[in-house]
């Protein structure tokens, strides 16, 4: 199923479990941090975790009750994962390499209407803050909202109909990670750890293979829940289907 | 509060009086072989086996039961040889109603729980298709002493429908989440059954007796016209053959938002606790309209959300006392006398984290998955991911005994995650005496550790390497390069075989085991 040199990649970084412990110990000393980052192997598994961890919380976002335990454990391992990438200045290197980049201004707009909840994103604009301090909360993924369903049906629906031409469903998914970050345009960054992704790995074969095992969460199951809804919500449905599709095909 | 449970839980009659069932049938299929090595401790290995298949039962309101034919078996097993072994084995048993299908293996049919009552007379199975199936075991007989104690299907029903929520515009599973008996009162049994949403008691009660002779109505129950009745008789009830019916007696619904995961009847018999992913309540087994919310954990925030409750317990002889878990790994033990809201624990114990084993998935793998009170009381048992945990009541900081399910597993956490078998949630049991404790693994594996002698044991589930009546071989799986005969090694194990499920008899050394829709039920050797 899967390219074999991507699957080696994931396994190795789990079967060294006492190279990764002692490297997150050593977390704390950043000229050691620094080094890590250039030899890049270490970071480059923690990339692949991260991407992998946000691509299980969009599916759990699809989903109107998710399971929230699974759900929780997540968001908590994507917090871990960009506290130390801030710790150790991978976060704030790229996410100033992509401030530094043109977005298209109807991006912004979407942006505004996704974060709209939150003031801090309006603020967020003029000045990016230092990225050491509350760390917690610059980051946070909305995917836990689904658990009350107004919140979540809410920012779902500025997805597909709020925001013009179909096309740009991709990014309107990306989007739909609400970002309460300083930096300018808090997508793109997401964006450019999605564009990371070896495409072959994150095949919709693949993924849904991966799935399968948890039935609560197997796209089966969320297209059969799909395909279940009266034909009112069928328009509904096919975007979100289209949604799914984005994800797992494009890189 | 002032009624006795008993008679209260008689008084109503009006729900789903025809989620019957059939007879006592047989459904057991035994088979003979020869006999190998292995024990533990209190807990010796050397166990008959017996399989029940799950059957299939078609009853329910909208589709009444026939006897005859109302039980199918289904055999998910692809092997014909497997089949042809077991007839000439014990043919007796097979009956011409039981249905081979070997293509009919549905996600319904997965055991999602299985539980004795309190005597070990009975045994229940819930699956994800929302059935119940009851299991009862034989009396003893003189003339066949080595049929001690095998179980047979009782009763069958459907405890829980697929439900919509049209305000959410979301299905409602059907998959009965957990079962747990109330001790026995009268003649009849009764137990909870809870899907994501919807606790239900059910009353299982027998009748061998029907009146006859009414000349009041005609033989399809319409009261005659009164004109045409010129005597009255006085009906007699007359012997039938034994029904075993199932009635719904009290639905305890709306009262959660999140999915139920565990439920726990209370030793005062009047009460029991329902617990879901941020909230605990507590219901009157009398009362349906309404429950006390008494812990809840749901921050103003839904975004602040970083810890959520995975299980919840009544302590077996205080029954003010409860403890529930979390999916940080802490265990938070709560008395109801001291407020009306347990939102402030009295005892909390926690592990605190080893920095040398840190890694991403620390969290995730210390979440726990089933907390268990020891029958004395006095114990706490937790089942994380990788380990099983005892905890002694008076001491919170760390725990009194730990042991390794899987440790193997450990240099494979990310391919776990990745294909998310890293958020099963196994259950674990203690034996009658709390002196063994059991619980589940991969690849159809159980492990029993036996906390006196400190040995363990690492048992299999599976119909191609255990026959009834045989001997259970532990099984050992490798990890390093050199695989020896009889080993298996880490890499070949497969994860969409898992034990989730076990129960052990509240006195003997009989255990039941589901293996995704096969139930094993292991005993100790007879003789």
């Amino acid at each position: 199923m899967f390219p074999k040199g991507t699957k080696r990649k994931f396994s190795d970084s789990g079967e060294e479990p006492a190279s990764s412990g002692d490297q997150g110990q050593a977390a704390s000393s950043s000229s050691v941090a620094a080094a890590r980052t250039l030899s890049s192997s270490y970071s480059l598994q923690r990339q692949s975790l991260l991407d992998m961890s946000l691509i299980k919380l969009q599916l759990c976002h699809m989903l109107v009750e998710p399971n929230l335990c699974r759900s929780v454990l997540i968001a908590n391992t994507v917090r871990q994962i960009q506290e130390e990438m801030t710790q150790d200045g991978t976060w704030q290197i790229m996410t100033q390499a992509l401030a530094a980049a043109q977005c298209p201004a109807d991006r912004l707009v979407a942006t505004e209407v996704l974060c709209r909840q939150t003031d801090a994103a309006a603020q967020a604009g003029q000045s990016p803050k230092p990225f050491s301090g509350d760390v917690e909360t610059e980051v946070t993924m909305s995917t836990l909202s689904p658990v009350s369903p107004q919140l979540s049906s809410a920012s779902y629906l500025a997805g597909p109909f709020g925001m013009g031409p179909y096309s740009r469903t991709g990014e309107q998914v990306f989007g739909t990670f609400e970002i309460k970050h300083p930096a300018p345009p808090p997508d793109p960054a997401l964006e450019e750890l999605f564009s990371d992704v070896d495409p072959s790995y994150y095949d919709l074969d693949t993924v849904l293979t991966g799935m399968q095992s948890a039935p609560k969460m197997g796209p089966y199951d969320l297209l059969e829940s799909l395909s279940s809804h009266g034909p009112t919500s069928c328009l509904m449905d096919l975007n979100e289907l289209d949604h799914i599709m984005e994800i797992l095909v494009k890189s | 509060m002032t009624k006795c449970s008993k008679d209260a839980l008689r008084c109503d009659n009006s729900c789903g009086g025809d989620n019957c069932v059939k007879q006592r049938t047989k459904c057991a299929l035994l088979i003979k072989s020869a006999a190998s090595t292995a024990g533990i401790g209190a807990v010796p290995a050397s166990r008959t086996v017996s399989c029940w298949m799950r059957p299939e039962v078609w009853t329910g309101p909208a589709s009444p039961p026939s006897p005859s034919s109302s039980l199918i078996c289904r055999y998910q097993d692809p092997e014909p040889a497997d089949l042809s072994m077991e007839e000439e084995s014990d043919t007796r048993k097979i009956n011409n109603s039981f249905l081979r299908d070997h293509n009919y293996a549905t996600e319904a049919d997965i055991i999602s729980t299985v539980e004795f009552n309190s005597s070990g007379e009975l045994l229940a199975t819930g699956d994800k298709g929302g059935r119940v199936v009851v299991f009862q075991r034989e009396q003893e007989s003189k003339s066949q002493p080595q049929r001690r104690g095998e179980y047979n299907v009782y009763s069958t029903f459907q405890s829980h429908e697929p439900e919509f929520d049209y305000l959410k515009s979301l299905e409602i599973e059907e998959k009965i989440n957990k079962i747990k008996w109330l001790p026995q009162q009268n003649a009849a049994y009764f137990l909870l059954s809870t899907n994501d949403k919807t606790v239900k008691l059910w009353k299982i009660s027998e009748r061998d007796k029907r009146p006859e002779g009414y000349n009041l109505k005609d033989e399809d129950g319409r009261i005659k016209d009164p004109s045409t009745i010129t005597s009255l008789r006085v009906p007699v009830l007359q012997p039938m053959d034994l029904m075993v019916e199932a009635t719904a007696r009290r639905v305890f619904s709306n009262a959660h938002t999140y999915h139920i995961n565990s439920i726990s009847v209370n030793s005062d018999l009047q009460t029991f606790i329902s617990t879901d992913d941020l909230r605990v309540n507590l219901w009157n087994l009398e009362i349906t309209d309404r429950s006390f919310n008494i812990v809840d954990i749901k921050p103003a925030n839904m975004e602040e959300l970083t810890e959520v409750i995975t299980s919840a317990e009544f302590h077996p002889q205080q029954c003010h006392t409860f403890a529930y878990s979390s999916s940080k790994g802490s265990i938070r033990l709560c008395d109801m006398r001291q407020a009306a809201l347990c939102d402030k624990h009295c005892k909390y114990f926690e592990e605190p984290e080893d920095p040398s084993t840190r890694s991403f998935f620390s969290e995730i793998i210390s979440s726990i998955s089933d907390v268990k009170f020891s029958h004395n009381g006095r114990y706490l048992m937790t089942r994380d991911y990788l380990t099983v945990k005892v905890w002694d009541l008076q001491m919170e900081n760390k725990p009194l005994e730990t042991y390794q399910v899987h440790d193997y597993l450990r240099g494979k956490l990310c391919s776990l995650y990745e294909n998310d078998c890293i958020f099963d949630k196994f259950e674990c049991v203690w034996n009658g005496s709390d002196s063994v404790i059991m619980t589940g693994s991969y690849n159809n594996f159980f492990r029993m550790f036996d906390r006196n002698t400190k040995r363990d044991v690492t048992l299999e589930a599976s119909r191609e390497n255990s026959k009834p009546r045989a001997i259970l071989k532990p099984r050992k799986v490798c990890v390093g390069g050199k695989r020896r005969k009889d080993e298996i090694s880490v890499d070949s194990l497969d994860f969409s075989k898992k034990i989730l499920h076990t129960t052990w008899h509240p006195h003997e050394n009989i255990i039941a085991v589901a293996a995704t829709n096969n139930l094993y039920i292991f005993q100790d050797k007879v003789n």
